[in-house]
C-alpha cells in the first residue's frame, strides 16, 4: 500500500483555515487531535466495566478468544456477568478462568461441553445457561451490528428452543423470531489493526469476532499486531474501525490448541 | 455388518462432484477418507471455513486453524475463510449440497433426535439444530440400537428433538434407509445381515421387499 509520506510534495495537502488537516496525516502532527483507539493495555481497556453488565466474548472453543481481555477481568473482579460466547472455554483458560473466579451469572452460548467447573455450577444452581443454536447466535449478533432489531429462522422450529417464541410461515415454512442481543461490551480477538480501529481477523480465528464486533456498544478488539493507518488494505479490511471503539496491543498469546490433531504418514 | 469406516464408505457413494458437503463430528467425519479421487468435494467446517485440509504435519499446527470439532487441521488450493453468520448462511441458504451428522434416535417420519439426553450435562446442540432445519440433504451416519440394545430408529424420538421430519437418509452397520409416506424404507443390507434380522432391530415402520441387495461400493 502507498502510504503519503510528509516529504512528499504530492501529498495531502489540504489544510483548513483553522490549521487542522482533515484528512488523515498523523505524519505531519498538523491534526491536533489525531483519531487514536489505543490502550495501554486490557486493564485499561477494561476498566469502565460495572458488575451485572452483558459482555460479548469471540472465539470458537479456544480459538479466536481474547484472552488477554478475560485475564483483565480475572483481574478486576467483576462479578454478575452476562457472557455471550459461543462456547465458555476450558477449566483453566478461557471464561472458564472466570467461571472459577464466579464472576459470571449467566452464559448464552451453543455449545458448553468440556469443563467441569461449569457442569458444578450449573447442577448448584449458581449459573443460569441459556443454549442456542450455533446459527442464531451468529445471526443475533449479526442483526445488533446492522441495526436490525430481530431476525427469523428456521433453526429450532418444533424443539424446546422455540418455546415462548413468536413464529411465523413464510412459503409454507414455518421460522422463529430471534431477538438481536444488546451488549453493553463486545470483547474480541483480531490478528491486525491499525489506530482508527480497522481490524483484519486470521484463518478460523475470525469465528464470531467480527460480528461481536459489530454488535457491542463499547468494542474492545485485542490484537497481535497494530500497524500503521495505510499499511492494512482497504480491500482487505473485516471490520471497519467505525464499529471499533478501544484497542489493546496483546503480546504473548498462548493460543491454547484444545484437539491437537496430526497426520500420520499412514493416514 | 458394517463398521463405522464401512459406514462412512457407504455414504460416500452420496458424493458428487463440485459438491459442497459438511461433515458432522464422529462417524461423519470419516467420509472424508472416502471421497474417491479426481472428486473435487469441498468441506465445510461451521466454524468458518470452505475447503477443510486434512490434518498438519506434526510441528506445523495451527492453533488459528481448526475445524467444528475443534482438531487442528490445514486448508487446500481453493480454501476460504468467512464468520460465523456467513457460515450459516450457507447452510441457512441451502448452499451446502450434503450434510452428514450423528443422531441418538431418527423418527420414521424424518424426526432426529441428536442434542440432548434428560437426566445427563447437556453440553448444548452448536450448529446442529440450524443444520437440521436449513439442509436439503441430510444423511444420518449412527449405529442401529443404541448400548441397552434398543433401536435407534423409532416411531417417535423419545428423546428432545433437534429437528422436525428432515433425515433423507439413514446408514447403520446393518443397511441403507430412505423414508416414504409410511415410515423407513429399506434400501440396501449391509454384507451379510437378512432382513428379518435388519426388520426386528427397527423399531419404526418399516418397507421392506426382502429382496433388497447388499451394500456394494463400486
Amino acid at each position: 500500500m502507498h502510504r503519503w509520506r510528509p516529504e512528499d510534495p504530492d501529498g495531502p495537502g489540504w489544510i483548513w483555515p483553522d490549521g487542522a488537516s482533515y484528512f488523515w496525516d498523523s505524519t505531519r502532527n498538523l491534526n491536533p487531535n489525531p483519531v487514536n483507539k489505543i490502550y495501554a493495555d486490557a486493564d485499561a481497556a477494561l476498566a469502565d466495566i460495572q458488575d451485572g453488565a452483558t459482555l460479548m466474548l469471540g472465539g470458537f472453543g479456544l480459538c479466536g478468544i481474547p484472552e488477554h481481555c478475560i485475564a483483565a477481568l480475572v483481574r478486576k473482579g467483576v462479578r454478575d456477568l452476562t457472557c455471550i460466547s459461543n462456547n465458555a472455554g476450558v477449566d483453566d483458560f478461557g471464561i472458564g478462568l472466570m467461571l472459577q473466579a464466579r464472576q459470571v451469572r449467566k452464559m448464552i452460548s451453543s455449545y458448553v461441553g468440556e469443563n467441569a467447573e461449569f457442569e458444578r455450577q450449573l447442577l448448584s444452581g449458581e449459573l443460569e445457561v441459556e443454549l442456542i443454536p450455533q446459527g442464531t447466535l451468529a445471526t443475533r449478533c449479526m442483526a445488533a451490528g446492522y441495526g436490525m432489531p430481530a431476525i427469523y429462522t428456521p433453526a429450532g422450529v418444533g424443539t424446546e428452543v422455540a418455546e415462548g417464541k413468536e413464529s411465523r410461515e413464510f412459503g409454507g415454512k414455518t421460522y422463529l423470531l430471534e431477538m438481536a442481543f444488546e451488549a453493553d461490551y463486545a470483547l474480541v480477538k483480531a490478528w491486525k489493526a491499525d489506530r482508527m480501529g480497522n481490524l483484519v481477523f486470521k484463518a478460523t480465528a475470525r469465528n464470531f469476532n467480527p460480528l461481536m464486533a459489530m454488535a457491542g456498544k463499547i468494542t474492545v478488539a485485542e490484537v497481535e499486531e497494530l500497524v500503521e493507518p495505510g499499511d492494512l488494505d482497504p480491500n482487505t479490511i473485516h471490520v471497519p474501525g467505525i464499529y471499533v471503539q478501544r484497542i489493546v496491543l496483546g503480546t504473548q498469546y498462548e493460543k491454547r490448541i484444545e484437539q491437537r490433531t496430526i497426520r500420520t504418514p499412514l493416514s | 455388518m458394517l463398521d463405522k469406516n464401512g459406514i462412512a464408505r457407504t455414504i460416500a457413494r452420496e458424493l458428487k462432484d463440485g459438491y459442497y458437503v459438511n461433515l458432522g463430528i464422529g462417524i461423519p467425519t470419516l467420509v472424508a477418507n472416502f471421497i474417491p479421487s479426481g472428486m473435487e468435494v469441498q468441506l465445510q467446517s461451521e466454524n468458518g471455513l470452505l475447503g477443510m485440509g486434512p490434518f498438519p504435519w506434526e510441528g506445523s499446527e495451527d492453533p488459528d486453524l481448526i475445524n467444528a470439532g475443534k482438531q487442528t487441521i490445514t486448508t487446500l488450493p481453493g480454501s476460504s475463510f468467512f464468520d460465523s453468520a456467513m457460515s450459516f448462511g450457507m447452510i441457512r441458504s441451502g448452499k451446502v449440497d450434503l450434510t452428514v451428522l450423528g443422531a441418538m434416535e431418527v423418527a420414521q417420519n424424518g424426526d432426529i433426535a441428536n442434542w440432548k439426553i434428560p437426566g445427563k450435562m447437556v453440553k448444548g446442540m452448536g450448529g446442529a439444530m440450524d443444520l437440521v432445519a436449513s439442509a436439503r440433504n441430510i444423511v444420518v451416519a449412527m449405529q442401529h440400537v443404541n448400548k441397552a440394545g434398543e433401536s435407534k430408529l423409532l416411531p417417535r424420538c423419545t428423546l428432545p428433538i433437534t429437528g422436525l421430519a428432515c433425515v433423507r437418509k439413514v446408514v447403520t452397520e446393518l443397511g441403507v434407509f430412505g423414508f416414504d409416506q409410511e415410515g423407513f424404507v429399506l434400501l440396501e443390507r449391509a454384507p451379510g445381515v437378512t432382513c428379518d434380522y435388519i426388520r426386528d432391530k427397527t423399531w419404526g415402520h418399516l418397507s421392506s421387499t426382502g429382496q433388497e441387495p447388499e451394500i456394494q461400493w463400486g
